[in-house]
């Protein structure tokens, strides 16, 4: 494995290899000293386009905890602000000397584009709304350490902001692949305009979905990507898709409850739901360091899939 | 999770089925059950006669061998002593110098139940040969503390070292060839049906293998290194 630009160019195995081996991460993040001396000397560049703050601090702290020296590479503060293009930018960075880029960019396929520019591994940290592998990873891990290592008929509801969403594109990809059930719960103008080829239910009422459901898995409204009116109100919003005290009291005892930050409090999650019982925000937050210490390992350290077999 | 066999860690195998695409082929009995039995009881007697006793020692096996091999000594340890020791894991992958020219992967969590600082650790693994895990190890166990002294302990000693490293108790010192292959079988981690043993193998085609075996036979004495 050179990139990891999709969950869509990974396999079961490949999925299950790198959750395995997050598992080994999260026990060496746990320890007094989090850090090993796997990647020593290996150089990676944070190349962020859209503003962050999980996901870039959470491939820093992994970045620095196998021992790599990081680069954070700021936009507001760089060239860019001249007007360099993005391959010039990268072509820059890479003349430094670097091994890998993790890359957010506002345009989807941004890193496929950069990848074939430049010869490091380019890890996609969410390209437009296309996808978020790692964000999918985490969670992933997140309900195996709940569920079991067998997600096999795991029922998801993944639910709100689709089409908008990078996050629940990867997550598709991911959950079903290794064998749940993904139902998307929206109003029509927030899901894509096709869904052919998607293997998941599709469902416009969120009170029909919750009892029959494990997770409940809460998207963000991207209002900065909203570029027209695609729901009468905010508040007819939170009214009908957002998961509310009640609607949360409804859930079996056992449903688990996940957001992708940032969280808008009061919109699409209840703000005591957020902090609630079902709640795995945080944990999803925790995991997050672990898997792309895992990502970083296969990419840089160790292979992954095929090259282990081989 | 497919794993690569690591060099020095044989991989499991009995004299019938190779499992390797039959580049190598069993040369010889090195240990039976019973010799291995006999190995365990010694090393435990002197790691305990070494240490003046069992107290503020911990057994730290490597994945996988080594760890089950120390769990075999703890329990030898309690028999004849009637101290438990402390047996903890440790897995060095992260520490290896060899990541990035092979797929080096780790093999379970690292796992010590007790502060090591002030304490006598003792390094278990199956075989010795270039170090380099060793040498791993040594880093790998001192991010978790400052043990009093570190001591090694090792079933085969086989030779070829890189590094300036040595055993302080071995149950078998095994000249080999490089093209050799140390194969260690315990029934926790290997097919149970197999039994306990240590095997030599060599390369299908080594026209020299018949001048080549072993000693065969349990070395007695106390053990050395190289």
């Amino acid at each position: 494995m050179k990139h990891l630009l999709s969950i869509a160019d990974l396999d079961r195995a490949d999925i299950e290899h790198l959750l395995d081996l997050s598992e080994r991460f999260r026990e060496v993040t746990q320890r007094e000293i989090p850090k090993v001396p796997a990647l020593r000397g290996k150089v990676v560049v944070s190349l962020f386009y859209e503003d962050s703050t999980r996901t870039r601090i959470s491939f820093e702290t992994a970045a620095k905890r196998l021992s790599c020296d990081v680069m954070a590479f700021t936009v507001s503060s760089s060239s860019v602000k001249k007007g360099e293009s993005l391959r010039d930018t990268v072509q820059t960075i890479e003349a430094m000397g670097i091994d890998a880029v993790v890359v957010r960019h506002g345009a989807a396929g941004a890193p496929h584009r950069i990848a074939s520019w430049i010869d490091a591994s380019i890890v996609n940290a969410g390209d437009g709304c296309h996808e978020h592998p790692t964000q999918a990873l985490l969670d992933l891990l997140t309900l195996r350490r709940h569920r079991g290592n067998d997600l096999e008929g795991l029922r998801v509801a993944i639910v709100g902001d689709v089409v908008h969403s990078r996050v629940a594109r990867s997550n598709v990809l991911g959950l079903t692949a290794l064998g749940a059930h993904v139902t998307l719960v929206a109003p029509p103008t927030l899901l894509p305009v096709s869904l052919e080829g998607w293997p998941v239910a599709v469902s416009h009422d969120l009170d029909d979905v919750l009892a029959d459901t494990d997770v409940v898995y809460l998207l963000r409204l991207q209002r900065e990507r909203q570029r027209e009116a695609l729901f009468p109100s905010l508040r007819e919003y939170t009214a009908r898709w957002g998961l509310t005290t009640e609607r949360a009291a409804r859930l079996r005892k056992d449903t688990l409850v996940m957001h992708p930050g940032p969280m808008n409090r009061g919109i699409e999650i209840a703000a005591d739901v957020a902090e609630g019982p079902a709640s795995i925000i945080v944990e999803q937050v925790t995991n997050g360091v672990a898997v792309r210490m895992a990502v970083l390992y296969a990419l840089l350290g160790s292979g992954t899939g095929a090259e282990l077999a081989a | 999770m497919t794993v690569a066999p690591r060099a020095g860690q044989p991989t499991p195998a009995t004299p019938t089925t190779a499992g390797d695409g039959g580049r190598f082929v069993f040369r010889a009995r090195v240990f039976d059950a019973d010799d291995l039995r006999r190995a365990h009881t010694r090393i435990a007697h002197e790691i305990v006669e070494r240490n003046h006793g069992a107290a503020d020692l911990v057994l730290v096996g490597l994945y996988t061998r080594g760890l089950a091999i120390a769990r075999r000594l703890a329990d030898a340890i309690e028999r004849f002593e009637g101290v438990t020791v402390p047996v903890g894991a440790l897995d060095v992958a992260f520490y290896r110098d060899d990541i990035g020219l092979r797929a080096v992967q780790p093999l379970g969590p690292t796992e010590v139940p007790v502060d090591v600082t002030g304490r006598t650790v003792v390094l278990v693994d199956d075989v010795l040969y270039t170090g380099r895990t060793v040498r791993a190890a040594l880093d790998a166990l001192t991010e978790l503390g400052r043990p009093r002294a570190v001591q090694l302990a090792v079933l085969v000693d086989r030779g070829h070292r890189e590094l300036p490293i040595r055993a302080d108790f071995v149950g078998k010192n095994l000249p080999t060839k490089l093209s050799e292959d140390v194969r260690v079988r315990l029934t926790e981690v290997d097919a149970p049906g197999d039994g306990d043993g240590i095997d030599l193998w060599g390369p299908v085609d080594d026209p020299t293998q018949s001048d080549s075996g072993p000693d065969s036979g349990p070395d007695g004495g106390p053990g050395g290194g190289t």
